[in-house]
């Protein structure tokens, strides 16, 4: 029990940081139309690629077989994340177009 | 350091605004490359910039980023309209993968360290955590992929319901007990990693392949959360930022299209629906008879109206119809008929699916009305042409209490003075049922190919 308390007291920025996002997210979603639906999932997608940060410090302090090995198919597949969705999402949206005349 | 800080706020800027502008048509795109700028510089600044990154590993970092690249801008390239969802559970999935190799290396560190028991309890925690969602995110998404390229089934074991409950809570404690120390082998990792990849298999395979879109949704956000335990575990912003914005987000994306079909989200979850489960009631079986149309009567029908509605379904996606589709509305409009698109939010195979195939073709997006817009335009509306689409115009969603899509919004197309529905035969949709509208006096049915019967049609017109 003590060891949560201590927790929440040394990361009050972080767990307000993270309530605040929750709400960002909510609200950033709430009036979209259903015809973004699709590219608006496939742009999250992308944007949770941001583990790949993580993959890249695994990787730069790995010192051992495991870690570097392990480290390299994490920033493979991170790097999946990240480019393919944003790839995939730019395509889908290439083709969002006022009507030409 | 400090710049690297300076780095990490701008990217997580970049990321609501980003998310922000993915909401609006006009700014979408917009949106998606500010987005990917902020990734790109916070992947840049961690290798040149982050403590601890030894410089004899920079070979395998750009290594592997020359790699992931090559491989997803292939594949994102190549990948068709139609494959569009199970590409994004794709490489959601490897991203969830990502995440829970993440863990494993980090409890090898503990592990290195000395024993585990002794490590923070809050870290070990955060390590567990991360890599049972990542695991779970990962086995899912493939299953997820398998079903919509149609290679996996559903399959119901018996008591599958109760079998995931006990198997998720058996996770939940085995983690929670390495936590607080009462399991000292270090192996409990790997029966962790072991049974999350079970469970994500068996959630997501008792349901049915319509439902795909829903599941991967709410595992967009589950990787999302993985991602924000990174963002715990190294105490960074961006990680935490960009991980908990996707996991709410998603969470509440995932709630609008279980809205957009009238179900809940436990519903989805459990109930089978397109699944193996056919007590659920098939509804009413139709007798009636049917009658067909030619294409050349189909022609003049639409020649001479004010009005047409296209109703485009996943058969319209399948036949990648979609060009002579909007041909078809072009030699339309010049007769001066008004032509509009009615876009029920689950038609294909994703919300937005239809939209996202008929803009290929050059459709303007202003032409695709939503369902509450248009359903009261359906009374002055001369034909309706439904191209491969069947649940979504089937009204035993409104009169039939048996049936199991019934209470899921509908097009009122049945409202309009012709309907004509565009099938390949007289299959039943993907929810398995029978559709009376096929057996209406006011409709006909033209049989074929959506794209061979569109271009025959567009001929017809243009010989007329």
């Amino acid at each position: 029990m003590n060891t949560i308390i201590d927790f929440i007291a040394n990361n009050q920025l972080m767990i307000y940081l993270v309530i605040l996002m929750i709400f960002v997210g909510i609200e950033l979603i709430e009036k979209v139309p259903s015809v973004l639906h699709t590219p608006l999932m496939s742009g999250a997608n992308a944007i949770h690629g941001v583990v790949i940060i993580g993959a890249i410090i695994i990787m730069g302090e790995a010192e051992n077989m495991y870690a570097t090995i392990l480290g390299f198919i994490a920033v493979v597949l991170g790097t999946l994340n990240v480019v393919g969705g944003f790839v995939v999402t730019d395509r889908m949206l290439e083709m969002f177009k006022k009507k030409k005349k | 350091m400090n710049l690297l800080q300076i780095i990490y706020l701008i990217a997580s800027l970049t990321f609501i605004i980003g998310i922000k502008m993915l909401g609006k048509p006009e700014s979408a795109r917009r949106g998606n490359l500010i987005a990917a700028f902020g990734m790109t510089i916070a992947i840049f600044g961690t290798i040149f910039l982050y403590e601890g990154i030894q410089t004899s590993n920079y070979g395998w970092i750009f290594g592997g980023l020359v790699v992931g690249t090559v491989i997803g801008t292939l594949m994102a390239k190549k990948v068709k309209m139609t494959g569009m969802p199970q590409m994004v559970s794709f490489f959601n999935g490897m991203g969830g993968a990502c995440a829970g190799i993440i863990s494993l290396v980090e409890f090898n560190h503990i592990l290195q360290q000395g024993d585990f028991l002794t490590a923070p309890k809050v870290k070990l925690a955060i390590i567990f955590l991360g890599l049972v969602i990542g695991s779970i995110s990962f086995a899912g998404s493939m299953i997820a992929y398998g079903k919509l390229v149609e290679k996996i089934k559903d399959k119901v074991l018996p008591l599958q319901q109760v079998v995931n409950i006990g198997l998720l809570l058996l996770i939940l404690g085995i983690a929670a007990a390495a936590t607080v120390g009462y399991i000292s082998t270090p192996n409990v990792l790997f029966l962790i990693l072991v049974l999350s990849l079970l469970y994500g298999v068996l959630f997501v395979m008792p349901i049915g392949g319509a439902d795909m879109p829903v599941v991967i949704s709410l595992l967009n956000s589950f990787t999302g959360v993985a991602a924000a335990m990174g963002g715990f575990l190294y105490d960074n912003k961006v990680m935490l930022f960009g991980g908990i914005l996707v996991g709410s987000a998603g969470t509440l994306l995932t709630v609008v299209m279980c809205k957009a079909m009238n179900r809940s989200l436990t519903n989805v979850l459990i109930g089978n629906f397109g699944g193996g489960n056919k007590d659920a009631g098939e509804g009413k079986a139709i007798t009636g008879s049917i009658k067909e149309i030619s294409k050349a009567d189909a022609a003049v029908l639409m020649k001479y109206s004010k009005k047409v509605v296209i109703v485009p379904g996943y058969g319209l996606a399948v036949a990648q119809a979609q060009h002579i589709c909007h041909e078809l509305e072009q030699v339309l409009e010049d007769e001066g008929v008004e032509v509009k698109y009615a876009i029920h939010p689950v038609a294909g195979r994703m919300p937005g699916h239809m939209n996202v195939l008929l803009a290929e073709s050059n459709v303007s997006y202003d032409k695709l009305i939503e369902m509450d817009d248009i359903n009261p335009e359906f009374k002055t509306t001369d034909v309706v042409l439904i191209v491969g689409a069947n649940d979504v115009v089937n009204p035993a969603a409104k009169n039939d209490p048996s049936s199991p899509i019934y209470g899921m919004p509908i097009l009122d197309v049945e409202d309009a003075a012709h309907t004509i529905v565009m099938k390949r035969s007289m299959k039943a949709g993907y929810a398995g049922i029978e559709n009376e509208l096929f057996f209406s006096p006011k409709n006909s049915m033209l049989f074929g190919d959506a794209k061979k019967t569109l271009t025959e049609l567009v001929s017809e017109l243009k010989s007329l």
